[in-house]
């Protein structure tokens, strides 16, 4: 079948089997490997991606399911030129506050906050830690994380920055 | 006839090297991003799964339903003529390769595909190749498996009763499950010390099985060059020189025809040291079909095949005084293997180095014993960075001083502080043959405890037992044995545990680390980078760090155990102290003068007593690969290499307390606080080491409330998904406060001991010891893990513990 959606802002039309996740869409079909893929029961939430804005574990999505919709990775959260560009601040504040270490889940976790800031920019640590509550890390323990996402909050216009230097 | 010889322009009237007072180009130790995070915030991390080779098959596991089970037959008829299949391997293929069976890392064999009986839920038992991974899982339902049922043995308790299954009946003369048996101290002396001891307490603790579950799961690409007989390898490896010796060993391929590969690992903990059937399945596609095959395996299997971690049941005994001396420890350990044993440890350690279990206290005496035992389940046990079952000593020690806390009606703080190793013991010797490197235990605990407001923790919680509220505080100091090892103690399977690093500097001052040890997310492109440095002075921005290729890199067995800083830290430290030597030999020879009248500063030479008469290493390595007349025999270069192996252990540790409050209704518990205080010596890089210590305490909080990997009477495991194996998310950990002492190793090259593994190791205790403390006033004395609403409303009641 035939599905078309808007993937980072530019528009796709491939031919897909009907029953291929958006996992595999995005990752094999598009080469757009920054999303993961973690468990097979829709716990772990490595897969998320943006909806039309909205957080989705693209492992129970089919890519029939998102024909016309827009979808965003975590290759679409940097403005600017491809591979590189300006970072979101939410990337900056991940790089800020170390919340990744081995980056696996850190797409996902990423695009969550993403979604949490533009809905709402200035989130208590309660709301952030419900907001990301779907998603397992491994290695960070949440902490970071939950600094990293106030880190964006908190510079909503980021730019990058210098390595902060604390000898 | 004059020749006159051309001299290129040397550096030699330059301003000192501006990196070394540039803020913004660190130099060293100290808080830096990492180098490794910029790609990964991208997306360009590259995983295994990222990468595609051109013509790319892709190979899926048929698993056993079943625990133990006799295979009568495999019909592969109708999967071979799936048109999207190219191969379906069965074991009878593989034992015409000779590789049906390979040998694990604990001198037992394991099926790589089963050729008589599957021993647990999740063997491997055929392996499709096929052009996609939905067509490849597609095939796995239209292979036809006939099995005959044989009786279960799920119980380790059981594995050894007279009419037990026998589930190895393929291992010549092995008529029952026994495995081996271990013993380390004295037990005469133990015995002897418990026979006049006012107290002894004991307690049968659990330490269940649980596993890794590194958040991106095994896999596997094999590209085999049947030209030039290469086998290129990329897997999901934590180490990647000892994996290319054993499969040269076992598969027959040279070892100069192998490179394993080791991209960007999403996380690992242990689960990605042993060699998994999937990665010869891989193999053996890729050479039957001609082309690269990629195996990545889902969650399930994952959680239900790949090395689980503990499984320990453990009987403690203490003997003290009733004033509150610790005098002896001892236990026997009945430690279930699953059906191979595939635990991954130094050769001469079958229970790991659970001797380590006298803990942190100065003792008269200890004896331990553990029996390993086979059961139908998955093979595995040295996994969940645990040291090699450092996880296990420490809980038991720290679960048993507790028990004896509380029978003494002591404070556990200040029993614990009552038996410290003194720090002017160290270098302390304990009784079962271990020497501590270093230690300064009291300050620790006594940060630990001003940090958290222990007194006024206290003396709330007496107020709410009065109320009838659930408040529990756990302490626990733990000591942790990390960087194997030394060669004349430790090997794995004949390879001694040590680790080659080279360090390069380039002719603008620019240099490339190579290294033998793997990051799975610990940010070793950055820390390593930062040894270089501090003792070079050259920026962290300007060192490059190799890593994950064994084409590319020195040999070394890899990164597990927290062994990358104490072994692998202590071999790049040395390599770049040999480059600085080199580099004061040349720059003595640019300055004209004797190499001992040179000073160094971090970044340059300078003469004694003229610091303006300088050479920075730049414009050393300049010279090195310049014109410079050299001294001799100094070549021209600024490289070296070393192979370190650590004269001894080291010897990290910290000083746990958790706070809970548990839900009297539903049993359910919180964690409220925790505070970690740990010290690894030197720090590298603080801001890494407090994520490294973050990341082990929710595994702790997750171990001693939720994680478990169960099964039923049949031998179904029942932690085989994320819905069941629970983890904890940001909702079940707390904000991490965490303190720290410095007490540098001795021995080692810059004092370093690791962290990587210290918190998962620490906090299972504080956890539980909180709970239990929560629990006293219905006289509990202890719970085992994980404390489940289900079993802390259990225990509120005075009723058995139930399964989970």
């Amino acid at each position: 079948m035939q599905v078309t959606m808007t993937v980072n802002g530019t528009e796709v039309t491939r031919d897909v089997e009907p029953r291929l996740l958006l996992v595999h869409f995005l990752r094999e079909t598009l080469g757009l490997t920054g999303t993961h893929w973690g468990c097979d029961t829709s716990n772990c939430g490595t897969c998320v991606v943006l909806v039309d804005g909205e957080p989705v574990k693209s492992c129970t999505a089919l890519a029939a399911m998102t024909d016309g919709h827009e979808v965003r990775t975590v290759e679409g959260l940097a403005q600017g030129a491809a591979g590189g560009g300006t970072l979101d601040p939410v990337q900056q504040g991940f790089m800020e506050e170390h919340g990744l270490q081995c980056g696996f889940c850190t797409p996902g976790m990423m695009l969550t906050a993403r979604a949490l800031l533009d809905r709402e920019p200035d989130p208590d640590e309660a709301t952030i830690r419900e907001a990301i509550s779907g998603q397992i890390c491994r290695c960070t323990g949440y902490a970071t994380i939950v600094r990293s996402i106030q880190w964006a909050a908190a510079h909503p216009a980021a730019a990058p920055t210098e390595q902060e230097v604390v000898a | 006839m004059t020749t006159v010889q051309e001299r290129s322009p040397m550096p030699q009237e330059r301003e000192p090297n501006p990196a070394l007072t540039d803020p913004s180009r660190p130099i060293g130790f100290g808080r830096v991003q990492r180098k490794e995070d910029p790609r990964f915030v991208r997306g360009k991390g590259r995983y295994l799964d990222d990468v595609v080779l051109p013509g790319m098959l892709h190979g899926a596991v048929l698993r056993s339903p079943m625990a133990h089970a006799r295979l009568v037959s495999i019909d592969t008829t109708e999967a071979l003529a799936h048109p999207k299949v190219h191969a379906v391997i069965t074991g009878k293929d593989l034992e015409g390769l000779n590789l049906a069976w390979a040998p694990t890392l604990s001198a037992d064999v394991q099926a790589v595909l089963a050729t008589d009986k599957v021993r647990f839920q999740g063997q491997e038992v055929a392996f499709v190749v096929a052009e996609d991974r939905y067509s490849a899982r597609d095939a796995l339902e239209l292979i036809d498996v006939e099995y005959e049922e044989l009786p279960v043995v799920i119980d380790a308790r059981r594995a050894l009763d007279p009419g037990a299954a026998v589930i190895r009946d393929d291992k010549e003369g092995q008529t029952d499950n026994h495995i081996f048996d271990w013993e380390a101290g004295d037990k005469a002396e133990t015995d002897a010390v418990f026979a006049r001891a006012d107290v002894v307490v004991r307690q049968e603790v659990v330490y269940p099985r649980v596993h890794p579950a590194p958040m991106e799961t095994c896999g596997a690409i094999a590209d085999y060059d049947p030209i030039d007989g290469k086998l290129t390898l990329y897997e999901t490896t934590q180490a990647p020189h000892a994996h290319r010796t054993l499969y040269a060993m076992v598969a027959g391929i040279p070892e100069h025809k192998i490179r394993v590969i080791a991209g960007d690992i999403g996380g690992g903990f242990g689960n990605k040291v042993g060699i998994y059937p999937g990665y010869v399945c891989a193999i053996v596609g890729s050479i039957v079909t001609g082309k690269p095959v990629k195996w990545v395996e889902d969650r399930s299997e994952n959680l239900m095949s790949t090395s689980f971690a503990r499984d320990y049941i453990m009987k403690g005994e203490v003997a003290a005084t009733r004033d509150g001396k610790i005098l002896a420890v001892r236990t026997h350990v009945l430690a279930d293997h699953g059906a191979f044993n595939a635990t991954a440890q130094p050769t001469k350690y079958p229970a790991g180095f659970f001797s380590i279990f006298t803990g942190s206290y100065d003792l008269e005496a200890a004896h331990c014993s553990v029996t390993g035992v086979y059961t139908n389940k998955a093979p595995g046990g040295v996994a969940y960075a645990c040291s090699f079952r450092v996880t296990e000593a420490v809980y038991l020690v720290e679960r048993m001083v507790d028990v004896l806390a509380q029978e003494l009606e002591m404070d556990p703080a200040e029993l614990r502080l009552a038996n410290f190793i003194r720090p002017e013991q160290f270098p302390y010797k304990n009784k079962t043959g271990w020497e501590y490197d270093s230690g300064d235990y009291e300050p620790a605990l006594r940060m630990c405890m001003e940090q958290i407001g222990y007194a006024d923790l206290r003396r709330e919680q007496a107020e709410k037992r009065a109320r009838g509220e659930l408040m529990g505080i756990g302490v626990s100091f733990f000591t942790e044995t990390v960087g194997a090892g030394p060669r004349k103690h430790m090997d794995i399977v004949g390879l001694g545990m040590n680790d080659g690093a080279e360090v390069r500097v380039h002719p603008t001052g620019k240099a490339v680390v190579r290294i033998s040890v793997q990051t799975q997310g610990q940010g070793h492109e950055t820390t390593f980078a930062q040894i270089v440095g501090e003792e070079l002075g050259i920026p962290t921005e300007d060192i490059e760090v190799v890593h994950g290729d064994t084409d590319q890199t020195p040999f070394g067995l890899g990164t597990y155990g927290s062994r990358s800083t104490p072994v692998s830290g202590g071999a790049v430290a040395l390599a770049a102290r040999k480059v600085r030597e080199k580099a004061k030999a040349i720059a003595a020879a640019m300055l004209e003068t004797r190499p001992e009248d040179l000073e160094w500063e971090k970044g340059r030479f300078y003469v004694k007593g003229d610091p303006s008469a300088a050479k920075t290493i730049s414009e050393i390595a300049l010279g090195a690969h310049g014109t410079v007349e050299l001294p001799e025999g100094v070549d021209g270069n600024l490289d070296a290499e070393v192979t370190y192996d650590p004269p001894n252990l080291t010897f990290p540790f910290g000083a746990y307390i958790c706070v809970v409050d548990v839900d009297p209704g539903t049993g359910k518990v919180k964690v409220r606080r925790f505070v970690a205080v740990d010290d690894c010596g030197t720090r590298i890089n603080p801001m890494i080491v407090e994520g490294q210590i973050h990341g082990g305490l929710a595994d702790g909080v997750g171990m001693a409330l939720m994680e478990f990997i169960g099964f039923d009477e049949q031998g179904n495991c029942l932690g085989g998904s994320f819905m069941d194996y629970l983890i904890p998310t940001a909702m079940e950990v707390p904000d991490w406060e965490t303190g720290y002492t410095v007490t540098p190793s001795p021995h080692h090259p810059i004092g370093a001991k690791g962290i990587g593994e210290s918190a998962t190791v620490g906090s299972p205790p504080a956890v539980v010891n909180a709970v239990v403390d929560a629990l006293a006033p219905f006289g509990v004395t202890h719970l085992d893990m994980p404390c489940t609403p289900a079993r802390v409303w259990a225990a509120m009641q005075g009723r058995p513990t139930p399964p989970i």
